[in-house]
């Protein structure tokens, strides 16, 4: 038996004022979470931890418990789950064993094949609002400067000024807003890649919305996340957003024009890069000045290179014979009509 | 708020397996939640029952077993528990950890309550 000190959930401090029975949150001596409903006032009481179950009949669960603790070195979870809900005939239990993003990432799959036939290479540019995503895409489709096709995606809450801004470079462009949404998703991106029907061997450039927290989840069908991080945000931003660092593949670092103006340590935010993701690429770049571009050219370079030789080795080994010129047919790019 | 997001993704999934298993309720949900994972447990709690409201899956109580991060330490060559991205190995103090589990937001089971057989003849 253990006591606890009950504390409202965050997400329910707004309405701790309203009639009626509030699911009231705490923290159990191992760790881990639940909510429950009272119909009186809140006082410490007991838990039987075994049986998770309440001594006191003055209230009951919520809908809601989690349990192994998080932020903790846990015991393992017990799997006992649903907290003393007595089943009642008929009821009875099917295993489910899928991700979350399983349907995110069906889509993705196809996005991903959709850009393998067509030999194109899919970046998906991540960072926080105003580290210089879409300037480094003006500047990188101005040195491109046609040698292949582009097309971006541009994810932004509000406002097409990001796409007018790329179409301005003279490459289509195709505006997503989210709305409330902070982060592109792989329906989005199907959508988009319907729309924009990039040519063959083209390198498609997704904008996502600036957010270095929620786009790190969401597989769009990408080849890498290149996750840009300016001067100005500071060296420890790889350790207080890790989940972004982690999914990238390459990390720019960009404004480096003006590292002489900031408290910026290079060597720090190298070293916080690698420590979340021991494998993650570095490049340093000014859009403005120009610094860098050519190696983020070259990282570009290498992995369109290295897609279509994929490609081309697949349809070898698919038996179709020499190198073919770059795919003529695609896949129909319209989903069904329902 | 991404957890939304999660939210209406384990929702789709419960609804497809309802309807699979031609439940009339989903009382209860099993969800496996990594300690590395893009996810805040309390805010998918919160979502879950935002979004369930009017659904096979209203009401139904969620339970989050927290699966610990694990990495492999290559200098150690050692399995050790991480509790955050970025935390060194506990053994050897170094950043050269391969992350081996802690990152899933899995759905594992349901409850449900069956519809009554209809009356086909």
């Amino acid at each position: 038996m253990t006591h606890e000190t009950e504390s409202e959930s965050p997400a329910r401090a707004g309405t701790a004022s309203e009639p009626g029975p509030t699911p009231r949150w705490h923290q159990h001596a191992d760790g881990s979470w639940h909510g429950h409903e009272h119909s009186g006032a809140v006082r410490p009481h007991s838990h039987d931890e075994d049986a998770h179950e309440h001594a006191s009949e003055s209230h009951h669960h919520g809908a809601v418990s989690t349990r192994g603790g998080f932020g903790r070195d846990s015991g393992l979870v017990t799997g006992q789950g649903a907290a003393g809900e007595r089943q009642s005939v008929g009821d009875r239990r099917v295993r489910i064993e899928r991700d979350v993003l399983a349907h995110n990432d069906a889509i993705a799959a196809r996005n991903r094949g959709l850009l393998e036939r067509g030999s194109s290479l899919a970046l998906n540019l991540v960072s926080s609002p105003g580290a210089g995503k879409t300037s480094l895409l003006c500047r990188t489709i101005q040195c491109i400067a046609g040698t292949f096709p582009v097309v971006v995606i541009e994810g932004d809450q509000q406002t097409s000024l990001d796409a007018d801004r790329i179409r301005a470079t003279g490459v289509p462009a195709l505006q997503i807003n989210t709305g409330k949404g902070c982060h592109l998703d792989a329906a989005m991106v199907e959508r988009a890649l319907a729309q924009l029907d990039p040519p063959g061997q083209a390198l498609v450039m997704i904008e996502n919305v600036g957010n270095l927290v929620c786009p790190a989840a969401f597989d769009l069908g990408e080849d890498a996340k290149v996750v840009v991080l300016s001067v100005t945000e500071g060296d420890d931003k790889p350790l207080k957003y890790p989940d972004m660092f982690a999914a990238a593949q390459l990390m720019l670092v960009n404004k480096i024009d003006l590292q002489p103006y900031c408290d910026f340590d290079p060597a720090r935010a190298l070293e916080f890069a690698r420590r979340i993701n021991p494998g993650i690429d570095v490049l340093w770049v000014s859009a403005r000045d120009g610094t860098g571009l050519d190696a983020w050219l070259a990282w570009i370079e290498a992995r369109r290179r290295a897609k279509q030789a994929r490609r081309s080795v697949g349809d070898a080994g698919q038996g179709q014979g020499e190198l073919r010129p770059p795919l003529v047919e695609r896949m129909p790019l319209r989903p069904s009509p329902d | 708020m991404h957890e939304m997001s999660l939210a209406l993704g384990i929702l789709g999934l419960l609804e497809e397996a309802a309807r699979r298993e031609k439940a009339a309720r989903v009382k209860a949900v099993w969800l496996e939640l990594g300690a590395l994972s893009a996810a805040e447990p309390q805010a998918i709690a919160f979502c879950f029952e935002a979004v369930t409201r009017g659904t096979v899956a209203e009401g139904a109580r969620l339970t989050i077993e927290a699966i610990p991060g694990r990495a492999w330490c290559l200098p150690c060559m050692e399995s050790t528990v991480i509790a955050r991205r970025g935390d060194p190995c506990p053994h050897c103090g170094g950043y050269q950890l391969h992350l081996a589990d802690g990152t899933q937001m899995r759905v594992r089971e349901m409850e449900i309550e069956s519809q009554r057989a209809p009356d086909v003849h």
